[in-house]
């Protein structure tokens, strides 16, 4: 059956922060640019971003590129390509103003200057003291933002399919990408994208994980789809965990709360924390409080019936601070936990915040795989920005405010590259005769499959697995049995079965449909971190306590379809400064 | 039931927050709501996210008095 086509000079999937952000530049240079999106764009999960954006503009006291360039591939534990970063430092300023002309609201100084907020691990002068970097609109950036984008694009006449999810990538047989399949919601229909140029946008994939901050959306398609067309994956066993993620909701309390002196209690009411970080204690790095968190649960000092928590307490600083300073903590606590913490401490867990792998790509955007000599070949027409991207900016851990620096300079990164690409392939490719089968095929079977599992029960199991086998902490039987269960859980989800067979907003189809891409990023995940026989940024193990320079200063490419590891060198060569040569990461 | 199909996939926001909170109150309130009610819960999921969150959280307050009520069967839920 020959699927409907449409034709683009360029596809985007995503319309989230980075997806808009390169689609402008599309669209001002006067190419036919379609943005994909499951759920309307401003309505993406970059509305959650509250912290800001990190750039030098140095309103606050001296600030540099390269100070930012420091904090940033020390913050990845060196595993961040250092030509990434440097053009990122270096472009974050430009874009935080060209952003400040589209009509961003960012907070004032008095003299009229961007304010800006400081954010923990960014520092003045190569780690001397804390500098403020984090550029925001009150605590609405993200959501300001991606509201700025979409309108500059409704201007410059990109076109947006609202509601609809693209399914799968088509490739030719020289591996050119030439578009994607995709579902329209409202009807049910399946048609061809076709485009000379295509980009994923899809942002992270924290639904893999049975504790996450991640709305519902962030389900990892794109890294779904560009596995099953036989891309590998970089660097799947970095995710970062915050501290404090609401037990049993995700829902994420601030480090602001912290800031404002809430500390945190095991369940023998020690403020555990001071043995861990003496000098820091609470304020600690994400990375060090999370661990020391995790550390407690693990060792029986968890509070409540299950021993699985840890309390964040906050009522020494009385209802009016906690009202005034930390205006909607008391609301979500009562509403998610349940608890008012006016009088009792909020119930927490170090909870999935951010993927730091994805799809592997180089600093224009191109999305590079392994052929022949050459590690790093781009796959003609094939781009990624965003969370959904692996830059490699963040390496083993992302510094807070870095992301939505990254959306901005690689969405408009690869927006440009796209632009010239396509000046030089002006001509659509021909589609292969079976283009959209695949996707037809997987529909089929959903449709027809018969004694099959539910989605929500193999879901389930797949997150309880990624939290107990590949939490925070890494322990060899558990990650050599995870590998194993994520399997088989991988193989059920070849069975799933929905009742509903209708068309229009088929919420259990999309939710199945979600599930096929949930579970290739969970077993990259899990195969990726058994393999790393170190620790590194996020990545901690119990039986290989330090990083390992000699043998793991490598990026991880896991290839979904054939199981198989490979690893690529890390950029260590900045493109125009002296290397950051590694040292160990103490803050 | 596509009806309710489609006002799931709205409930699906960018934010976990609203995630939660509106799953709950679709399978929990929305079968109980009278006809202007509904269209009052319509009218809502096309506020923006942090408009919407605002509003639930009480910060914020709409004139209307159905929307008042719903809002505060969202609250509930
Ligand atoms: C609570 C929270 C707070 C945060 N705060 C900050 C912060 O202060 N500073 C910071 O730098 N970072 C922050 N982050 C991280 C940052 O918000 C994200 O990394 C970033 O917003 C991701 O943007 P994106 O453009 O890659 O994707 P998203 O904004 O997630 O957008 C993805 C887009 O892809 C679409 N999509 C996905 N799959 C498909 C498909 N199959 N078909 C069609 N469309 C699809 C979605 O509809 C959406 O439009 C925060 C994260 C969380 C969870």
């Amino acid at each position: 059956m020959a699927l409907l086509k449409r034709k683009f000079d360029a596809v985007i999937v995503g319309g989230g922060g980075s997806g808009l952000r390169a689609a402008l530049q599309l669209s001002e240079a006067g190419l036919k640019c379609a943005v994909l999106s499951k759920v309307f764009p401003t309505r993406s999960h970059t509305v959650a971003a509250q912290g800001g954006i990190g750039a030098s503009l140095g309103n606050m006291g001296e600030d540099n590129w390269l100070w930012h360039m420091y904090d940033t591939v020390k913050g990845s534990d060196y595993l961040g390509d250092q030509d990434a970063i440097e053009f990122m430092c270096r472009m974050a300023p430009q874009v935080v103003y060209e952003l400040e002309h589209f009509g961003m609201p960012f907070d004032r100084n008095e003299d009229g200057t961007i304010y800006q907020r400081p954010f923990g691990g960014h520092s003045q002068n190569f780690g001397e003291r804390p500098v403020q970097r984090s550029c925001c609109a009150a605590d609405r950036t993200g959501h300001a933002m991606l509201h700025t984008l979409y309108q500059c694009n409704i201007r410059a006449q990109t076109q947006f399919f609202v509601e609809w999810m693209a399914l799968d990538l088509i490739l030719d047989q020289e591996g050119h990408v030439l578009g994607v399949t995709a579902l329209e919601m409202e009807t049910g229909d399946v048609i061809i994208l076709q485009a000379r140029a295509t980009l994923f946008a899809t942002g992270g994939a924290g639904r893999v994980y049975a504790a996450s901050t991640n709305a519902f959306i962030n389900t990892g398609d794109g890294l779904g789809m560009a596995a099953r067309a036989g891309i590998p994956l970089e660097d799947m066993e970095f995710w970062q965990f915050h501290p404090t993620g609401v037990a049993g909701a995700g829902v994420l309390i601030t480090e602001g709360v912290r800031g404002e002196g809430g500390y945190l209690l095991n369940k023998n009411g020690e403020r555990f924390m001071e043995r861990y970080a003496p000098t820091m204690k609470d304020l600690a790095s994400r990375d060090v409080v999370a661990r020391a968190v995790a550390t407690e649960i693990k060792e029986g000092r968890g509070a409540g019936k299950d021993g699985d928590y840890i309390l964040l307490k906050l009522d020494h600083l009385g209802p009016e601070v906690i009202e005034k300073r930390l205006p909607g903590i008391r609301e979500i606590a009562k509403k998610f936990a349940n608890v008012d913490p006016v009088t009792d401490p909020i119930p927490v867990v170090p909870t999935c915040h951010y993927q730091m792998g994805g799809i592997p790509t180089n600093y224009h955007g191109q999305v590079v795989v392994p052929k022949g000599e050459n590690p790093e070949t781009p796959v003609a027409g094939f781009y990624a920005a965003g969370e959904c991207a692996c830059c490699s900016i963040h390496g083993a851990n992302r510094l807070g405010t870095n992301s939505l620096t990254d959306l901005l300079v690689f969405g408009k990164a690869a927006g440009d590259h796209m632009v010239q690409f396509l000046k030089e392939n002006t001509n659509h490719k021909d589609l292969p005769k079976n283009a959209g089968e695949h996707t037809l095929a997987r529909l089929a079977r959903l449709e027809n499959q018969k004694n099959g599992e539910n989605v929500y029960t193999v879901a389930t199991d797949m997150r309880k697995t990624m939290q107990a086998h590949c939490g925070v902490f890494r322990f060899p039987e558990l990650l050599v049995d995870g590998v194993k269960k994520i399997r088989e859980i991988a193989g059920r989800a070849k069975h799933t079965e929905i009742k509903d067979k209708s068309k229009v907003f088929n919420t259990a189809r999309i939710e199945a449909l979600e599930l096929d891409n949930l579970i290739e990023v969970a077993v990259a995940t899990l195969v990726s971190a058994e393999a790393r026989k170190e620790s590194r940024g996020a990545h901690d193990r119990a039986d290989y306590h330090k990083r390992d320079d000699a043998n793991w200063m490598k990026h991880t490419l896991y290839y979904n379809a054939v199981n198989r590891i490979s690893y690529k060198p890390v950029h260590l060569k900045p493109l125009s400064v002296e290397t950051f040569e590694p040292k160990a990461r103490v803050y | 039931m596509t009806e309710m199909n489609r006002l799931r996939w709205n409930c699906r926001r960018g934010m976990l927050e609203l995630d939660l909170v509106l799953t709950g109150f679709l399978d929990k309130h929305y079968p109980k709501l009278t006809g202007s009610q509904v269209k009052v819960f319509k009218e809502l999921l096309d506020y923006p996210d942090t408009d919407l969150w605002d509003m639930i959280m009480a910060r914020t307050e709409p004139a209307d008095n159905t929307m008042k009520t719903v809002l505060q069967l969202i609250r509930a839920s």
